[in-house]
């Protein structure tokens, strides 16, 4: 029970998009159509669960003064095993998205979590409060995706709903990515209240 | 002339910020005021150089002789992380006021990706150097003027958003919603130089 609502805060309630505003650049860089954006977001909760899983085993063992280079170097290592999975089982979505593959290790929601939760709980609490953030980033970006993939080449998921003379370009290029996002943020932060 | 269109491709065409969507965190977060984001970009732009130049030594002198290449990414943040805490060291003992105005956001720099993007860059090649070789004088300079990109697009938005706190804003769209959407017309109006360098370089060729 207890474990379920950790996982639902972090999938609606800290939503780490839209309420917490954490990891804007991989949201904003990879979500261009929404299977890159979900690809993205899922790269992002492997790499959340597994650090926040052995972080939180190691939290009595890292001493205080070096916790934070410490917990980098256990995320940087997961984001290096997920950069050699990628490059060897799914080398074209390593392609596509590039130079954001790495940059996970710079994704203020990783090191947001360990600081936050994962340096204070067991690790199966920090297991779901991985995955629900995990999910929740993923939600986002794939919602995020989606919109822009529709508004911008009139497909969802590569299938194709809208006629050709309603695309708007512009939003696949970079100032949709920002609006989109700002009308999703306005429109979250309306039905929260 | 290769220079130049360096200069203008990583500072107007290919804005990090804009058309990257690398360094959003500090774009958004230390842009609500002017004296703030020159501090912030001042700050960015002595890191960025300072690290893509270190990161790139290390990867030509260390990792590529040893065979160490996978090693990139934590060897790289380790880097970055220890030359940021060194940077604001040095900004507590000679300006204490930007110190405090920058207050959080400074120990942040090391989670700003464009720092690490930009090593990455530099140190795999794999910038646009417009036809020069990618060695250690155009990779710098390539960072410098990446980072005055970043600079210029982060004291422009303080100076909308500052204009912005101003005017009455309807209650949903308060807040990051607005300044997400000023960001994105920013960022159409960079789209306007897209392209701009090619024009350059045809026409003197």
């Amino acid at each position: 029970m207890n474990n379920l609502k950790v996982f639902l805060n972090g999938l609606i309630k800290e939503n780490p998009t839209f309420v917490l505003l954490l990891g804007m650049c991989p949201t904003l860089g990879t979500t261009s159509s929404a299977i890159n954006g979900m690809s993205m977001g899922l790269a992002t909760t492997f790499v959340l669960v597994c650090s926040n899983v052995v972080i939180s085993l190691l939290r009595n063992l890292i001493p205080d003064k070096v916790h934070i280079p410490a917990y980098i170097v256990v995320i940087a290592s997961f984001v290096t095993a997920l950069q050699m999975l990628m490059q060897a089982f799914l080398p074209d979505l390593y392609a596509t998205l590039g130079l954001f593959i790495p940059l996970i290790v710079v994704n203020c929601i990783i090191l947001g979590r360990a600081e936050a939760f994962a340096a204070k709980h067991g690790p199966g609490a920090s297991f779901f409060d991985g995955l629900g953030m995990g999910l929740g980033f993923t939600m986002a970006l794939t919602v995020l995706g989606a919109l822009r993939e529709l508004l911008g080449t009139g497909s969802i998921f590569g299938l194709t709903v809208l006629p050709a003379s309603t695309n708007m370009l512009v939003f696949v290029l970079a100032p949709g990515a920002f609006i989109t996002l700002g009308f999703l943020i306005a429109l979250f932060n309306l039905v929260k209240k | 002339m290769a220079y130049i269109l360096i200069f203008i491709s990583a500072i107007l065409v290919n804005n990090i910020v804009l058309s990257q969507f690398l360094g959003i965190c500090p774009f958004l977060g230390v842009s609500k005021k002017i004296e703030t984001a020159k501090g912030m970009g001042l700050a960015v732009t002595f890191v960025l150089v300072i690290a893509t130049v270190v990161t790139y030594l290390l990867q030509v002198w260390l990792l590529n002789p040893l065979g160490l290449g996978y090693l990139q990414t934590i060897v790289f943040i380790l880097v970055i992380a220890a030359l940021v805490q060194m940077v604001e060291i040095v900004l507590k003992k000679l300006s204490p006021a930007l110190y405090q105005a920058l207050g959080v956001f400074l120990p942040l720099i090391t989670t700003n990706c464009c720092i690490l993007g930009v090593s990455i860059l530099v140190a795999n090649g794999t910038y646009n150097a417009q036809g020069l070789e990618p060695n250690l004088l155009t990779g710098t300079l390539y960072a410098l003027f990446t980072a005055l990109g970043f600079a210029l697009a982060l004291i422009v938005f303080a100076g909308i958003r500052e204009q912005l706190s101003l005017v009455r804003i309807p209650k949903g769209m308060q807040g990051m919603a607005i300044a997400l959407i000023v960001a994105g017309l920013l960022a159409m109006a960079f789209m306007g130089f897209s392209g701009m360098d090619k024009g350059i370089a045809d026409f003197f060729s």
